[in-house]
């Protein structure tokens, strides 16, 4: 499992959101890998070590940070997109990396690892969902709705900048 | 197709996601609709920025250590060693031995292409183990070329793809399928490329879906009487551009 060790510590640090917690995660769910390897009869070993680095990580959550545990997200609320407000949509501009940080580290946790699981990790909507074990609705709805909010808050924050 | 059906859209085709019959009506949405070419062009920025290598952390050396540590001193489970009935644990073990390796003889016997694919995945490893990635290091690809002249009995076609996004990195010498190669070595993000080269036996083929093997990606495909398999860790969406940039750009 240790070749996969980068991918999980990186999961389990955007999640977490410091070093010091995510080596805790990623320690503990290497550990819980290695033990349960032997069971494991999948295709994709990063997948399935991924898997158990989220599960590991809202098991922590809970017990360290209930009130972070986002109680009933709005999902339905993007489910149809308004048009009309894209209407004065600004031109994105690349940011730079610790822009893009910012505004990850905004995103509630349910809609930060799914741009994780997709961007950074490559994974389809199919192996995203099987990872995080939500429909595989759900993944398209937080991953649209994460993006809108990344896309306004690096937007925004480049037009302040440009007028600055 | 209208703006109200493209927009939800774009983000799939952005993904990888959108079947072939959708992605030409969007194609021609977008083109005709500035608004949402605008929101095509975001996507692919907004995409570009989250895949900063300065974005992703890698693991912290004193993690790698402390889980090294915690796995060497778990003791093994004790198992109840005395307690079992001995002959009936020799005898179920034996006979499930032979059925086991009945098993393996009849069925397991790897087919040519597995063991290419085996040995090919094994030299990718060994170069990244071993540190020796490469034997010429340069990005320069009319350095890389003339390195393997009189070292293979072919010329390997060098590019360099640094505007795709995948420099090349250097070259090597390797030996695959009972015979000399020559691998070149490309890189995307802290992602390692092996692209290995020789002389194909058969006709030109179109590169195929990529095979995963042990976490691994692999794609082959002949092209101009020379055979291609292209290797690496980085996911499948990704290698599958890195063989598209390579196929159609000029040498």
């Amino acid at each position: 499992m240790l070749p996969y060790l980068d991918a999980a510590y990186n999961l389990a640090r955007w999640l977490a959101g410091n070093d010091h917690d995510a080596q805790d995660v990623a320690q503990e769910a290497s550990l819980r890998a290695f033990k349960f390897f032997g069971s494991f009869r999948g295709e994709n070993p990063r997948a399935w070590l991924l898997t158990i680095v989220r599960n590991t990580f809202y098991n922590w959550l809970k017990k360290n940070r209930p009130a972070e545990i986002a109680g009933e997200l709005n999902e339905e609320a993007l489910a149809v997109e308004d048009i009309s407000a894209n209407a004065c949509m600004a031109n994105l501009h690349q940011a730079d990396a610790e822009m893009v940080r910012r505004a990850i580290d905004e995103l509630p946790v349910e809609f930060r690892e799914m741009i994780i699981l997709r961007e950074m990790e490559g994974f389809s909507y199919k192996e995203i969902a099987d990872l995080s074990d939500v429909p595989i609705g759900t993944v398209m709805s937080r991953l649209a709705r994460a993006r809108k909010q990344l896309q306004q808050s690096l937007g925004g924050e480049f037009q302040a900048g440009g007028v600055k | 197709m209208n703006c109200q059906q493209a927009r939800p859209l774009i983000d799939f085709y952005a993904d990888g996601e959108l079947d072939a019959a959708r992605i030409l009506e969007l194609e021609k949405h977008i083109h005709d609709c500035p608004a949402c070419a605008l929101a095509w062009r975001n996507a692919q920025t907004l995409k570009k920025s989250l895949k900063q290598e300065a974005l992703f952390f890698t693991a912290p050396p004193e993690l790698r250590r402390a889980i090294k540590t915690e796995l060497h001193s778990q003791v093994k489970p004790r198992a109840n060693f005395w307690n079992w009935n001995w002959l009936n644990a020799v005898t179920t073990s034996f006979a499930s031995v032979c059925l086991a390796l009945l098993l393996i003889v009849t069925l397991a016997r790897p087919s040519a292409q597995q063991q290419l694919t085996q040995e090919i995945v094994s030299s990718h490893v060994r170069s990244l183990m071993a540190n020796h990635v490469m034997d010429v290091i340069s990005t320069d690809q009319h350095t890389v070329k003339p390195w393997f002249n009189g070292k293979v009995d072919f010329s390997p076609p060098v590019k360099d793809l640094a505007a795709q996004g995948f420099p090349l990195i250097g070259g090597r010498l390797d030996y695959i399928g009972g015979r000399g190669v020559s691998a070149l070595v490309f890189q995307r993000r802290k992602h390692v490329i092996n692209l290995y080269i020789w002389p194909a036996k058969e006709k030109d083929s179109k590169p195929a879906s990529a095979i995963p093997i042990q976490g691994y990606n692999l794609i082959h495909w002949s092209q101009a009487e020379m055979e291609f398999w292209a290797v690496s860790d980085l996911n499948e969406e990704e290698l599958v551009e890195f063989v598209q940039d390579y196929t159609t750009s000029p040498l």
